[in-house]
């Protein structure tokens, strides 16, 4: 009997031991090592796809596109500071540090955010002259870390955001491995160059929601309590954590979701910490509702937006604004398909590149390598950055004409429905076509 | 005598006034009266004017300080001078947790106890404690010094990376990569010259030297039971 039978099934691949996992066995096996990357989240969760707008109908009477006015203008920092900001559109950029970005990406990010009329973060490793020269509206972190933290950049700042975590790690310090730390990101955060530098997890003089609120009173008197205040958290307990935020007296809170990037963190860590963003906001609205400070807190949320129906669902569901991390970083130039020789190079290909830890990014973006760093023109990718932001804010405001919204913040959650059963109970909106949100009443 | 009597004078007053003192100012030296532990007090500074604070203070007094020198005539809470970044601090009582938290330069002198976590992530600040600091004193230290006239709690110099530990007294454990070095004449010389700007009375022949292995300044899986 041949080996060969015509009723030889075909090779069954195993939806466990799918391909990333058994490549995962593979590599841990062959190293000891678990693995790191940059990025956010890949595996798939529930997301804002899983939303639809219902848009203008006979109840709803839309209004004119090109023509009627669709304000997307955002003061952040209303509650306390003497000098809130006034963005121009709902979308921000997010905390990214000068070391796991180069020179470059951070004055391009600063051209591309201020040209739009919106601002920057800082991250761990202090505040740059590239950055806080080339962003009209700079928000400055404060980390567990504290590298670079100067009383004078302090003052600089247009806002301090304090950060608790991020989306793509809560609960985790940060790294920066030592091909990275160069002489310039070894002297700003005072250490020795070539270490794996570690960012702290937890800040060194406070913990505690009371500590926190005695820290922010600190902050606004060393600033004259002219600046608003964000409180950043990893989606984790949003409802807990926003109300919290609010309690310790954040102007502003800050929810990243797990799709949200890192420069450097476990893929396990990425991939099985914190919650999809689209499970988060909904909790964050609920706890600023109960406190009667949604809109007199302003909600910022983030992790995996992309478009302009990203931003407009995120708004519907009650956030201030959104901010972007690695779409900022598609824009400038990362993962584009005219450097695939150069990916192919590195064991990857564009569109999957992460390595963004080994600072040997073929695009300049998520390297110290002077080399590397000077093939990014921060005028052009500040252009193609502003380019995008142009692009999610007029989708944004497509959609909230489209829905009858004179401004994107009247955009609502009955303005939405759900094309899953998760997403829907997440969401807090209808399952498409019936009038049953998981969760709430009965079915 | 410029003062300030906190039962009448908001603390955000306090805090305008000595921080918006120009750098020619003739009002150099300020006391601060009738204190209730006030948070966030004579934070900021950044003239070289010198402040007494004639009681006990609340969390973060003198944070961020530049080139002021403040003295607190009392106990002190959480993060004292935390980040500071030059000038000095002197503790004429004890100091709660997190005393010179990341501070970055200047000079903080504590002439009773510190509380846990003294000099936390302290990245160039020299702290003189003429008593003793808690647990995980010296916790990921970058550099400075951090100068123990008493004893040292557990856990000291965990994660440590280029500050130098000076410990007279006992040491209840170290943590994780710092171990005890060789305490050279040239390390007798820096911390006779650092005592003697503390205006602490202490023989340097008396300390032991601590710092780090620097084992696990990179990765290494072999490690990992250190970590």
């Amino acid at each position: 009997m041949s080996d060969h039978s015509p009723f030889h099934t075909p090779p069954r691949f195993s939806s466990t031991f799918d391909q990333d996992a058994i490549a995962q066995i593979q590599r841990a096996a062959a190293t000891g090592i678990y693995d790191i990357r940059g990025g956010g989240a890949k595996r798939k969760v529930p997301h804002f796809d899983d939303l639809l707008f219902l848009g203008a109908s006979i109840s709803r009477y839309p209004l004119e596109g090109y023509r009627e006015k669709c304000g997307t203008n955002v003061t952040l920092g209303t509650r306390f500071a003497k000098k809130p900001i006034e963005l121009k559109i709902p979308v921000t950029i997010a905390g990214m540090s000068f070391g796991a970005l180069s020179g470059n990406a951070k004055e391009a990010l600063g051209r591309g955010a201020s040209a739009m009329g919106t601002s920057t973060t800082t991250g761990d490793g202090g505040m740059t002259p590239e950055e806080r020269g080339h962003s009209n509206m700079l928000v400055y972190q404060l980390l567990p870390s504290r590298y670079g933290m100067n009383p004078d950049d302090l003052r600089k700042a247009d806002a301090i955001e304090v950060v608790i975590g991020q989306g793509a790690k809560p609960g985790g310090g940060g790294m920066l491995l030592g091909q990275k730390i160069t002489e310039r990101v070894a002297k700003m955060r005072n250490l020795p160059i070539g270490i794996d530098q570690r960012s702290a997890c937890r800040h060194p003089d406070w913990t505690g929601p009371d500590d926190l609120a005695i820290k922010i009173t600190e902050l606004r008197e060393i600033t004259n309590w002219e600046k608003p205040i964000y409180v950043k958290v990893g989606a984790t307990r949003p409802y807990y954590d926003t109300a919290l935020a609010v309690k310790s007296g954040a102007d502003v809170v800050v929810l990243d979701g797990m799709q949200g990037g890192t420069a450097a963190t476990q893929e396990v860590f990425i991939e099985h910490v914190g919650l999809p963003i689209l499970a988060a906001i909904r909790p964050a609205v609920q706890a600023l509702q109960d406190l009667d400070m949604h809109r007199k807190v302003q909600l910022i949320v983030s992790g995996g937006i992309r478009n302009g129906a990203d931003v407009a669902k995120c708004l519907a569901l009650g956030a201030d604004a959104v901010a972007i991390g690695t779409a900022a970083l598609i824009a400038l130039g990362d993962n584009d398909p005219k450097l695939e020789a150069e990916y192919q190079k590195l064991g990857t290909t564009a569109g999957a590149y992460d390595d963004w830890h080994e600072g040997r990014d073929p695009a300049g973006i998520t390297t110290q390598d002077p080399a590397l760093a000077a093939r990014l023109d921060p005028v052009k990718a500040g252009h193609r950055l502003a380019n995008y932001l142009a692009v999610l804010t007029m989708e944004t405001q497509i959609i909230a004409r489209a829905c009858g919204k004179s401004h994107v913040h009247n955009l609502e959650p009955d303005d939405l429905v759900a094309l899953t059963v998760e997403s829907a109970a997440m969401a807090g909106v209808p399952l498409a076509g019936t009038n049953w949100i998981p969760g709430q009443g009965k079915y | 005598m410029n003062s300030f009597d906190l039962t009448k004078t908001t603390l955000r007053e306090v805090n305008q006034k000595l921080q918006s003192l120009p750098a020619d100012t003739n009002e150099k030296v300020w006391h601060l009266t009738n204190l209730h532990g006030e948070h966030a007090c004579a934070v900021g500074l950044t003239q070289p004017i010198e402040v007494h604070v004639e009681g006990h203070i609340g969390y973060y007094c003198a944070g961020m300080n530049q080139k002021a020198t403040v003295v607190i005539h009392g106990q002190c809470g959480v993060g004292v001078a935390e980040n500071m970044m030059s000038g000095e601090v002197r503790v004429k009582g004890t100091a709660s947790a997190a005393a010179g938290a990341t501070g970055q330069g200047g000079l903080l002198v504590i002439e009773g106890d510190a509380g846990t976590r003294c000099g936390i992530s302290m990245k160039g600040i020299d702290i003189v404690v003429k008593g003793s600091v808690g647990a995980m004193s010296a916790f990921m230290a970058q550099s400075g010094a951090l100068v123990v006239c008493g004893d040292a709690g557990g856990s000291l110099g965990d994660s440590i990376y280029e500050a130098r530990l000076y410990v007279q007294g006992k040491v209840e454990s170290l943590g994780s990569d710092c171990i005890e070095k060789k305490m050279t004449p040239h390390h007798v010389e820096k911390l006779g010259r650092l005592l003697k700007k503390a205006g602490i009375e202490a023989d340097p022949k008396k300390f032991k030297r601590y710092g780090s292995k620097r084992s696990l300044y990179n990765f290494h899986v072999d490690n990992v039971d250190a970590y």
